[in-house]
């Protein structure tokens, strides 16, 4: 009885964030119809969806796993230039862009899955602040190698070089595909923001049902005892290697549509680096740990208030680091929870239901 | 003779990364919290420097003097408002994640006040090179405070440690903390004078990084504090001595890569040795493998 109640309550909150979503689709659709939305604000819209998919994406690996990814920026990176470099090789063998889109998330999903696993056998197995360490190294390290990958294409086929385009050594009919710092330039501009929202919709299908399924449980079990959790069977390095890796994936599709939005992509440390990756971890903060409808609400907040308060500009990142501090303070702190539990009732119940959902 | 200038070298960077690890090491085995901001305490440090050789015209000791006592009381001011609430908190990430925040924070906050034009450090130190083998082989002056300075502070730690009431206190909280309060230590107290020394040996470390490579920005810290945590990591995290080994085996490999394999990919190489360390010797150099108890 009480488990169909629940399972009834899970459903009802799981439709509640697929609404959300449609609903704020549908109301943007309208102003653009209606022209009440600028074209500033139009161009943030692509790249909006791909900081939803990693907000949710990285509280997989923070709420659910209870581990932490510093790196998330750097999968992004992955999938961003896999996807991208497919896109630019296949423009004319295949002209559909909907294939080629599709073809090429799936490449840009795999292959950063491929080094959430590779990243992921030899940390996860450990105990302790590791993977958060590990994850930020490769996000730095990703971007120093894209920034010194040469590839080039000719006849012959492909050619790599790690110094410059001069030492490819391509035939006069070949064409640069990266151009080490300069990046691709002339991804087909394939990412739409219709596109953008059924990704998101695929995402949260693919997260919320894994929270609530079977492996989702073992992960939360891994998350709030190791031990115990052992101890009943399970097994610890699969599950968290496993919701590890499809985070790292859904940070991919994410890159995919980042960089099929981009006349130019290159990689900087404005959208690949540690700062995109604290960004995102900022809107799951602020979302709530755990909480997958308030990651989607804090990434779009968080996105659209400083364009419409450019004067704050400077001190956007400032406010981000004391936002950052101060909800950890008031959210975890043992004497600050007391305090809430004391003083606001109401918020008290409403916590409980944000930890029910979860 | 350039594979002993290339050891030289990495051998002074490697001095650098065991002074910022000891840092870390000491702060992790007593709080068990990864400090992420000890990186850019090593950046204020050297910007404090800058600012009172620069700014103020105070000789060289002077300046650093100033930067250690500064970052003293920041590292003990960051435990005490950001770390100290979260110490009993439910879930390990909270604090560090507060610790990324504050990183971040301090970074911002030298962004807005010294701009992010890079900064050209003056050496503080007066030690002229010398120059062996026919002028073969040059050891600047850097190289020789660096190695002497990481000598010293390893010495005088151990000495501390070993002898002193607070250093013995020091290591009963690392052991276990609730009988380290039984047995009528302040643990607050004892944590706080770790954050001290912490900080403090990261203001010399900055200087002494800045003096060796003479660039400033608000990132200077960042990196090296990522990699002295891994010669943490590599020495055994906790171990002193661990920290002091793996923070020269790590300068060394560092220069050595740059040297031999490409100066890009340095980086990456050192990182390539964290994954290693951890997949066959998880714990370790000097690291002890403790068992969990349920």
């Amino acid at each position: 009885m009480s488990g169909m109640k629940k399972m009834k309550k899970t459903t009802k909150s799981n439709l509640i964030t697929y609404g959300l979503v449609i609903g704020i689709y549908l109301v943007t659709q309208i102003l653009i119809m209606t022209g009440s939305i600028s074209s500033l604000l139009q161009g943030l819209l692509v790249p909006l969806c791909s900081y939803v998919i990693l907000a949710v994406s990285l509280n997989l690996t923070v709420g659910i796993l209870g581990e932490l990814s510093l790196g998330h920026a750097g999968f992004m990176c992955v999938g961003a230039f896999t996807s991208a470099f497919f896109s630019k090789c296949m423009v004319d063998a295949i002209p559909v862009a909907g294939i080629r889109y599709f073809l090429a998330l799936l490449i840009g999903a795999a292959s950063a899955g491929i080094f959430g696993i590779l990243i992921g056998i030899p940390v996860l197995r450990l105990k302790g602040d590791y993977l958060a360490i590990v994850t930020l190294a490769f996000g730095e390290i990703i971007k120093n190698v894209v920034n010194i990958l040469f590839i080039g294409r000719d006849s012959n086929g492909f050619h790599f070089s790690t110094k410059d385009v001069m030492s490819l050594g391509m035939e006069p009919d070949g064409q640069v595909i990266i151009n080490g710092p300069q990046g691709i330039t002339g991804t087909p501009k394939d990412s739409t923001f219709t596109i953008g929202v059924i990704l998101i919709l695929i995402t949260l299908v693919i997260v919320l049902n894994m929270i609530h399924s079977r492996s989702g449980r073992a992960i939360m079990a891994v998350r709030d005892n190791r031990i115990a959790a052992e101890s009943i069977g399970i097994n610890v390095t699969k599950y968290k290697l496993m919701a590890f890796s499809v985070s790292a994936a859904l940070a991919g599709v994410a890159g995919v549509i980042y960089s099929h939005n981009l006349a130019t992509l290159t990689a900087q440390p404005k959208n690949f680096g540690y700062n995109m990756s604290i960004m995102i971890l900022v809107f799951v903060v602020l979302g709530g740990i755990g909480n997958i409808r308030g990651s989607i609400i804090a990434a779009i907040v968080l996105t659209l208030l400083p364009e419409m308060l450019r004067g704050l500009n400077d001190y956007r990142m400032l406010i981000y680091a004391v936002v950052l501090i101060a909800m950890m303070l008031f959210n975890w702190s043992p004497k600050a929870i007391e305090w809430r539990e004391k003083h606001l009732s109401k918020r008290k119940f409403a916590k409980k239901k944000c930890a029910e959902e979860v | 003779m350039s594979f002993i200038s290339y050891l030289i070298n990495g051998i002074s960077l490697g001095s650098v990364y065991a002074i910022i690890a000891l840092g870390y090491t000491m702060v992790y085995g007593i709080a068990k919290m990864l400090n992420f901001a000890h990186g850019d305490v090593i950046m204020i440090g050297a910007y404090v420097v800058l600012t009172a050789m620069t700014s103020a015209g105070l000789p060289a000791y002077a300046a650093v003097l100033i930067a250690v006592v500064f970052c003293t009381l920041l590292g003990m001011l960051i435990e005490r408002v950001a770390y100290k609430p979260l110490r009993n908190a439910a879930s390990p990430l909270a604090v560090l994640i507060t610790a990324i925040g504050v990183s971040y924070l301090l970074q911002n906050i030298a962004l807005l006040i010294f701009g992010a034009n890079t900064k050209s450090f003056t050496s503080v130190v007066p030690i002229p090179p010398v120059v062996l083998a026919d002028g073969n082989l040059t050891i600047t002056g850097e190289t020789i405070m660096t190695i002497a300075a990481c000598i010293v502070i390893m010495i005088g730690l151990t000495v501390f440690i070993k002898k002193s009431k607070s250093g013995q206190a020091m290591l009963a909280v690392s052991e276990d903390r609730g009988a380290a309060q039984l047995m009528g230590i302040n643990v607050n107290k004892t944590i706080a004078l770790t954050f001290a020394i912490g900080s403090a040996l990261a203001a010399i470390a900055g200087v002494l990084l800045c003096s060796a490579y003479p660039t400033l920005t608000p990132y200077t810290g960042a990196m090296p504090g990522i990699k002295a945590f891994v010669a943490a990591v590599f020495g055994g995290i906790g171990s002193i001595p661990g920290a002091m080994i793996g923070g020269i085996l790590l300068g060394v490999i560092e220069i050595f890569g740059k040297a031999y394999i490409s100066s890009q990919m340095a980086d990456a190489i050192v990182f390539g040795v964290l994954i290693i360390v951890l997949l066959v010797k998880p714990a370790g150099i000097l690291g002890k493998n403790i068992q969990e108890k349920v």
